[in-house]
């Protein structure tokens, strides 16, 4: 029974991870731009709708829908729309020097409008929509692998983007760390006046950074359409909600995507604390206290903040020029 | 010896530029040579920086030619001017402080095969080593010293393999000996052939290290003559278009008055290491009292202490001696607020002018009103005042600015400089503390600032300066009180103190650790 329930809540945890693993590996890479695009939510909203709507539109106009197919349409539609939303964020902040915060709420505000504006011509009147075939394809386990006992449950069976995104955190990784290209960004984001100087092209940088760290951060809304929640579209908020934590989970990392991984699911862990932990307790009061448990993984980014603060560590610190627009010829 | 090899570098004709309504170069033209070493002179504001940033390729110039080696280039970017062999060393340093000193040299470069920072490193250690610099590529910039950060700058464009090189006031951060060595440094890439431009406002510094020296004045280009043809008086005239006197006025103190006393001031930073030890000293009213050191040793924090911003170490005393009653008020535990309050007016003009001291969006009425906010009792904004203030020193201090409303982050270096020292002198303090009064000032402006100081020492006043260039404290100060790694080492009399005596006691360490163990 114990056992049950703790696979039951590591299931729950490494895919909520997964979602906002996504998120905030797109922000890591924007905000090492110097961007701090505050529109993660719209853009994830950008990225589920974009997806599901690809999908749930081939679905139904195909007799025989194939699996493969599903997932390349929803993922690269998903990867557009946000990245689209992203270029909406760069053009503003970045050609028109408009501020970051505004522009990146404003993002979000319109990204949520947008998908559920659009998701109501899907659901005609009903409360919910299905893609049942995407669904499938989206959260195929691994053959075999998943039916070891255990191990084979809490590591084996999730859909093929959670494994993508602890990949996808390396490789982001590596990139930062080794490449010169990823070098030259960290520069653009601590100090763009001393990246222009040394010629690198901090506007092109600052787009490129930007609109892929929006296709990135897409992704995790997809996932949680199409794995996460089965598949299923509904006008909601709770995308909204992920999209902040993976706000949040970016400063919990301090910056780093390979902390992205176990931040993700220690946050997907404390998320769903309120599931799990009143019943392994034997507690039935859930309903009054879910808030409170929900509220964890901020607190948990607060007692970071505060730890990170405190230990003056100047590699943890965020990127120098966070937030800031950059104008070669500013005296 | 005259090199009739020379040919120019870089030719630059007929250039401007212009900010909004600030025109920062008028029609300039001028040539720089292989093998020599070129000054760029001028006021605050005469434009040698935006022209030199024109060749780095961060601004572009409105009209004019840029000739490189004989041929017409437009350099639209930094990248175009790397691609030309022209290297930059900026005032302030171009340097991410979370990156090594590798990170940093090799960032914005094209790659080559693999990417391999120890490869970097080997090549680092090689210019290090040729030219006898002191630092190792796994460094982080934000361990390094001022110095050690501008000789980064240095092997960063050398590891480009630049062959102009433009240093912006190189000199204004280091002490004597650090300046000496730096220019060792560029005697010596000018016999490798290259050509250099040093853009500074120290004279004595011209005149000992450049070959030929242009001058700007007002933006516009006013003629380049020989070092060896020119003396301080003629190229100040020059620079200012005047005769100007390079005198201070110093008075002897008329009968000095104990303003302030302080005994025993330690700080202990935050990692525990003691930032002042146990410094004793008296500020006397009508003296100007200088305080030398090599910059980050513990200047900063001294006069923090005596304004309120910092706290002090158990067993520090640092008294205000009032000057109707002569009382003794102690100064500790009260905030700076408080201090005014009592009586005690400290003005203190920040190291960091636009950071600490001036809001940079603001115009110069609206900077005034900072100081006066506690006088108003309606409830809108009364702005006659400082309006009037604003105006009489724009006018006293010939601020060059478009319009006292013209935000003051768009004013030249030293204009700022001057809205911010003239409103704290207007506020008639009894002790006036300054730190780096005349940072990147041009030398007319400097002189007025000196003057200034000394009118305010002969009303009275006790006049505490922080400077860097030596020969000014030995000319300015009545005393001189030298700071080395947080300890006092030494205060002399301003009158018979010699350059030499103030270098040994900034660079002293009789305890074993200290600034000098690097040399």
């Amino acid at each position: 029974m114990i056992q049950t329930s703790i696979i039951a809540w590591i299931l729950r945890a490494v895919q909520f991870g997964t979602i906002i693993m996504f998120g905030s590996m797109g922000e890591i890479l924007t905000e090492k731009s110097g961007n701090l695009n505050l529109g993660v939510p719209g853009i994830m909203y950008l990225g589920a709708f974009a997806g599901f709507a690809s999908a749930y539109l081939y679905e139904n106009g195909t007799p025989a829908p194939i699996g493969i197919v599903c997932i390349l349409l929803a993922l690269i539609s998903a990867f557009l729309a946000a990245a689209f939303g992203g270029l909406i964020y760069s053009f503003l902040t970045i050609t028109l020097r408009a501020n970051q915060n505004v522009t990146g709420l404003a993002l979000t505000t319109f990204g949520m409008g947008v998908a559920n504006f659009f998701g109501a011509y899907l659901l005609q009147g009903e409360v919910y929509t299905a893609a049942p075939v995407t669904n499938a394809a989206f959260t195929a386990k691994i053959p075999g692998l998943s039916s070891i006992p255990v191990v084979g449950e809490a590591v084996f069976s999730y859909g093929f983007l959670a494994y993508a995104a602890i990949i996808c955190a390396i490789i982001l990784h590596w990139f930062l760390n080794k490449t010169r290209t990823g070098l030259n960004l960290r520069a653009v984001g601590e100090n763009p006046g001393t990246a222009d100087a040394a010629g690198i092209d901090v506007t092109k940088y600052k787009y490129l950074a930007t609109v892929i760290g929006a296709g990135i951060s897409g992704i995790g809304g997809l996932y949680y359409v199409l794995d996460y929640n089965n598949g299923i579209w509904a006008t909601t908020g709770q995308i909204e909600a992920l999209g902040w934590l993976a706000v949040a989970l970016v400063i919990f990392t301090t910056w780093k995507p390979l902390n992205a991984i176990w931040g993700a699911y220690l946050f997907g862990l404390l998320y769903w604390l309120y599931n799990f932990l009143p019943k392994l307790l034997g507690a039935t009061d859930v309903e009054r206290t879910q808030s409170l448990y929900q509220m964890i993984p901020y607190l948990v980014t607060i007692l970071v903040l505060i730890v990170v603060s405190m230990r003056r560590k100047r590699e943890s610190q965020p990127p120098a020029s966070l937030g800031l627009a950059y104008f070669r010829e500013e005296r | 010896m005259e090199n009739t090899h020379t040919s120019d570098a870089i030719t630059l004709v007929g250039i401007t530029k212009t900010f909004g309504e600030v025109v920062a170069n008028k029609n300039v033209s001028l040539s720089i040579r292989r093998g020599e070493v070129l000054s760029l002179l001028g006021e605050n504001g005469s434009g040698k920086t935006t022209l030199m940033n024109i060749l780095s390729g961060i601004y572009y110039p409105d009209e004019g030619q840029v000739f490189v080696g004989g041929k017409e280039v437009a350099i639209r970017s930094p990248g175009d001017s790397f691609a030309l062999g022209i290297g930059m060393i900026h005032q302030h340093f171009k340097l991410v402080d979370v990156f090594t000193a590798a990170e940093n040299i090799v960032l914005g470069l094209e790659g080559h095969g693999k990417f391999d920072l120890r490869a970097v490193g080997e090549k680092v250690r090689a210019i290090c080593e040729r030219y006898g610099f002191d630092i190792t590529p796994e460094q982080k910039v934000y361990d390094m010293t001022v110095s050690q950060k501008q000789t980064l700058e240095i092997v960063k464009v050398l590891y480009r393999g630049a062959d102009i090189l433009i240093l912006d006031e190189p000199t204004a951060v280091l002490t004597p000996q650090e300046t000496e060595k730096l220019f060792g440094v560029i005697r010596e890439m000018k016999k490798d052939g290259k050509a250099i431009v040093i853009i500074t406002h120290k004279l004595h510094e011209v005149l000992s290290v450049s070959d030929r020296v242009s001058i700007l004045r007002k933006g516009e280009y006013i003629g380049t003559v020989d070092t060896k043809d020119a003396t301080e008086i003629s190229l100040t005239e020059m620079m200012v278009g005047k005769k100007v006197t390079l005198d201070i006025e110093r008075k002897m103190p008329v009968d000095p008055v104990k303003r302030l006393s302080v005994k025993n001031l330690s700080i202990t930073g935050e990692d525990g290491i003691k930032v002042l030890d146990n410094i004793t000293f008296d500020a006397m009213g009508g003296e100007i009292l200088g305080i030398a050191g090599i910059s980050g040793c513990g200047q900063k924090e001294l006069l923090e202490a005596i304004a309120g911003l910092k706290i002090v170490d158990e067993g520090s005393v640092i008294e205000f001696i009032e000057p109707d009653t002569g009382k003794a008020d102690s100064l500790i535990g009260k905030t700076p607020r408080q201090i005014k309050n009592m009586g005690v007016t400290l003005s203190f003009v920040p190291e960091d002018r636009l950071g600490m001291g001036l809001v940079a969006s603001m115009g110069m009425t609206d900077n005034m009103m900072l100081k006066s906010y506690e006088q108003g009792h309606s409830f809108f904004v009364e702005r006659k005042q400082p309006h009037d203030l604003a105006e009489e020193i724009k006018d006293d201090l010939a601020v060059v600015t478009p319009s006292i409303n013209t935000p003051v982050r768009r004013l030249s270096g030293g204009n700022v400089q001057k809205v911010l020292v003239g409103r704290e002198i207007a506020a008639a303090p009894a002790v006036l503390m300054t730190a780096y009064a005349v940072r990147g000032l041009d030398i007319g402006t400097s002189y007025q600032i000196y003057n200034l100081l000394s009118e305010q020492k002969d009303k009275g006043i006790a006049v505490m300066y922080v400077g860097e260039d030596l020969d000014v404290l030995i000319d300015l100060c009545d005393r001189i009180l030298v700071l080395c790694a947080g300890r006092l080492t030494g205060i002399v009399d301003g009158r018979t103190a010699t350059k030499e005596q103030l270098g040994l006691l900034m660079t002293k360490a009789d305890s074993g650790e200290g600034k000098a163990a690097h040399e």
